[in-house]
């Protein structure tokens, strides 16, 4: 059975908890894609921005010294932060655009944790001529005060939410707010494969290009089908885009890492599968962060674009039918994978994908102390480019911007 | 659609040749027992008339339909120590005064508590029935189930965007009366009505004759509660009371119900011109 079903659900998850006033739009956003999806212009298109806009395919790299330290795995890095924009949300964003201004639409709303999707939506508004107004909560718009630039120097508007606990969550719900009033014109381009029906598996569709590339670049080097395939989870579109086409291949593993902040045990943590509970937030039912009320709890990570409370519901289903498998990363295990990859590769990661990274040192080293002699192939899904997070490497480690030494002044 | 019993309340006021005033107000603000003293007030004191029927808000994280006044509200009443079995204590104040009382809130909160649990509890508050903003009927089995056992009104919301075949739809699934969204946005006094809830209220006149409609969003003073009287079976007003709430917290008197009494009176006066 394919799913979701029709109205959106996987099992028990997903389907389309939002106000009435959301339906029709909802309604219109599904029969547009189902049209899309079906017709050979859009795909055209679309594989004309990805080709000749956005550099697809990315390339499949081969992580030689890094693979030094994950025990006999061959690892290959998929290799998203070599997208325009620097991460794989540019992949989601190119399509829901086109269906944008295939809607008759004239404007986008989206929010944005650290500011990558917000950057993403801001660029392809700005390519197709649409008006573009970016919700981020206000500690968010404090600490990544450069994106913010950067989305009003693409012509974006860029709204600081106070509301809540001011952070991704909250600008989802002001997100929400906007497109409540505004739905006749405007088209809210959700970053992730969260959200009411149709947008988990909408995106998931835009997201797959990811797990074909890389599925036919292992096929044509090695001859075989990777034994698993990584990815960092937050609200888990680029996990999903990694899965997607080796969901059916029941000897490939998927493992997702979710963000373990100071670690799950301190409650101080991204974990919503690991860690959390059933719920239904923000339009969907699944695994959420919530206290005994059903209150949502703030969630904690190095990793703003991995800081939130909850996750797309066909991860949820994943996990639950043991497709596929969830563990949590530390702040500290990813930084210092953040660094193994930059020092033996060359490769300054995303910190989101360094949880991926870290997840898949583990993998290694399991998979060897179990089976001495195997030579497994992990598939790493390398989501973005660490650039944007140089400045919280400078805290983490401590360096403060001044060079190791000097030579040539004066005494 | 049967009326169920918080639908009567609407007919009352029909009979005595007006239209119903349905109040909302939140648990939790500014504290729980300072917002049991604003529900006892909104019932009515001494001669003055009161609301109607009573909704009772019960604050969440993450209230999507809610404007900004309602969240800075809840935001307050949730850092105060708010909890959901709070609402049960609300529920009871209000219907000890004889005033009906139904509960607001969104989902995943009912959800948590357990569906049935939360039905059963309800009930035995006295409450009447759940408003559910970010539930429509499509994901609704678990508490058709137990509104049904519990003999709890469903108030489902429609809007202007909705299409003729949900309007019929959720008409045939509410108990009590439909709550229309009388403009495309979240809650919050608007200055000037629009005709976009004249509009829904006829549309849903054609199609589902025998429906009780109450009207909110937008609302704030008697002039426009009378002018929603041409047309709904039931005013709905929020923010108007929660502003004055909210103006007395600042100033540090949140005990100050003045403003509250003030806007009360306006209304009851509106739905009776």
């Amino acid at each position: 059975m394919s799913l979701p079903d029709a109205a959106g659900h996987y099992d028990i998850f997903g389907g389309k908890y939002v106000p009435e006033a959301l339906y029709a739009a909802l309604a219109q956003l599904e029969a547009e894609f189902d049209k899309a999806m079906g017709d050979e212009t859009f795909w055209r298109e679309l594989d004309d921005l990805r080709r000749n806009y956005s550099g697809r395919p990315t390339p499949l790299t081969e992580a030689k010294r890094f693979a030094e330290h994950c025990g006999n795995a061959i690892v290959l890095l998929k290799r998203e932060d070599l997208n325009h924009t620097g991460s794989h949300k540019i992949n989601n964003v190119l399509g829901q655009a086109l269906l944008t201004k295939r809607m008759g639409k004239t404007r986008v709303i989206a929010e944005t944790g650290a500011g990558q999707h917000g950057v993403a939506t801001a660029t392809a508004a700005a390519l197709l001529g649409l008006e573009c107004r970016v919700y981020m909560g206000k500690v968010d718009t404090d600490r990544q005060a450069l994106n913010v630039a950067r989305m009003q120097l693409l012509g974006a508007e860029v709204i600081a939410v106070e509301s809540g606990s001011q952070t991704l969550k909250d600008a989802m719900n002001d997100a929400m707010r906007d497109w409540v009033a505004s739905v006749d014109d405007t088209h809210y381009l959700i970053g992730t494969v969260a959200g009411p029906h149709p947008f988990p598996k909408m995106v998931r569709e835009l997201q797959r290009v990811i797990s074909t590339e890389a599925k036919a670049q292992v096929l044509e080097r090695y001859g075989r089908l990777p034994d698993a395939v990584t990815a960092c989870v937050g609200g888990g579109s680029n996990a999903m885009g990694m899965f997607a086409d080796f969901i059916d291949d029941p000897t490939v593993a998927l493992y997702g890492f979710e963000a373990g902040g100071d670690g799950v045990e301190t409650g101080r943590h991204a974990s919503a599968i690991f860690g959390g509970s059933v719920g239904v937030l923000h339009g969907m039912r699944t695994y959420i962060l919530q206290n005994e009320d059903g209150q949502t709890l703030e969630s904690h990570s190095i990793s703003a674009g991995l800081d939130y409370p909850g996750v797309g519901p066909e991860h949820s289903w994943l996990a639950k039918t043991g497709r596929a498998t969830y563990e949590p990363v530390t702040d500290t295990e990813a930084m210092e994978a953040f660094k193994l990859l930059t020092q033996t590769e060359g490769i300054m990661p995303a910190i989101e994908s360094a949880h991926a990274l870290a997840g898949t040192i583990r993998l290694g080293q399991r998979v060897a102390a179990k089976y001495p002699d195997a030579q497994p192939i992990i598939v790493v899904c390398v989501s973005g480019r660490g650039d944007k997070d140089v400045d919280t490497a400078i805290k983490w480690f401590g360096l403060d911007g001044s060079a190791n030494a000097s030579v040539g002044g004066e005494q | 659609m049967s009326a169920g019993i918080s639908g009567r309340t609407f007919q009352a006021a029909a009979e005595q040749g007006r239209k119903a005033l349905v109040a909302y107000y939140p648990v939790g603000f500014p504290d729980v027992p300072g917002s049991l003293d604003v529900l006892r007030t909104l019932c009515g004191e001494g001669d003055q008339p009161g609301a109607d029927l009573i909704e009772i808000g019960l604050p969440y994280s993450d209230p999507v339909m809610d404007g900004v006044v309602i969240q800075r509200a809840g935001t307050r009443a949730l850092a105060r120590g708010v909890r959901t079995r709070d609402v049960f204590t609300a529920v009871e104040t209000v219907a000890s005064t004889g005033t009906t009382p139904v509960v607001m809130t969104y989902w995943n909160l009912v959800d948590r508590y357990g569906v049935d649990a939360f039905a059963r509890d309800l009930a035995a508050a006295g409450g009447a029935g759940l408003i559910t903003p970010d539930l429509v009927p499509d994901e609704a089995s678990d508490w058709f189930e137990a509104s049904d056992a519990h003999g709890l009104d469903r108030i489902f919301l429609v809007s202007p965007s909705s299409t003729d075949e949900r309007i019929v739809a959720t008409a045939n699934a509410c108990r009590g009366w439909m709550y229309a969204t009388a403009v495309m946005g979240v809650t919050g006094t608007r200055t000037a009505s629009s005709s976009a809830a004249p509009e829904l209220v006829s549309r849903i006149r054609a199609l589902a004759p025998d429906t009780l409609v109450g009207v909110g969003l937008g609302v704030s003073n008697g002039d426009q509660a009378a002018d929603v009287a041409t047309f709904a079976d039931g005013v709905i007003v929020g923010s108007a009371f929660i502003k004055p709430a909210l103006a007395a917290d600042d100033a540090g008197t949140p005990g100050d119900l003045s403003g509250i009494r003030a806007v009360l009176t306006d209304l009851a006066a509106g739905v009776r011109r």
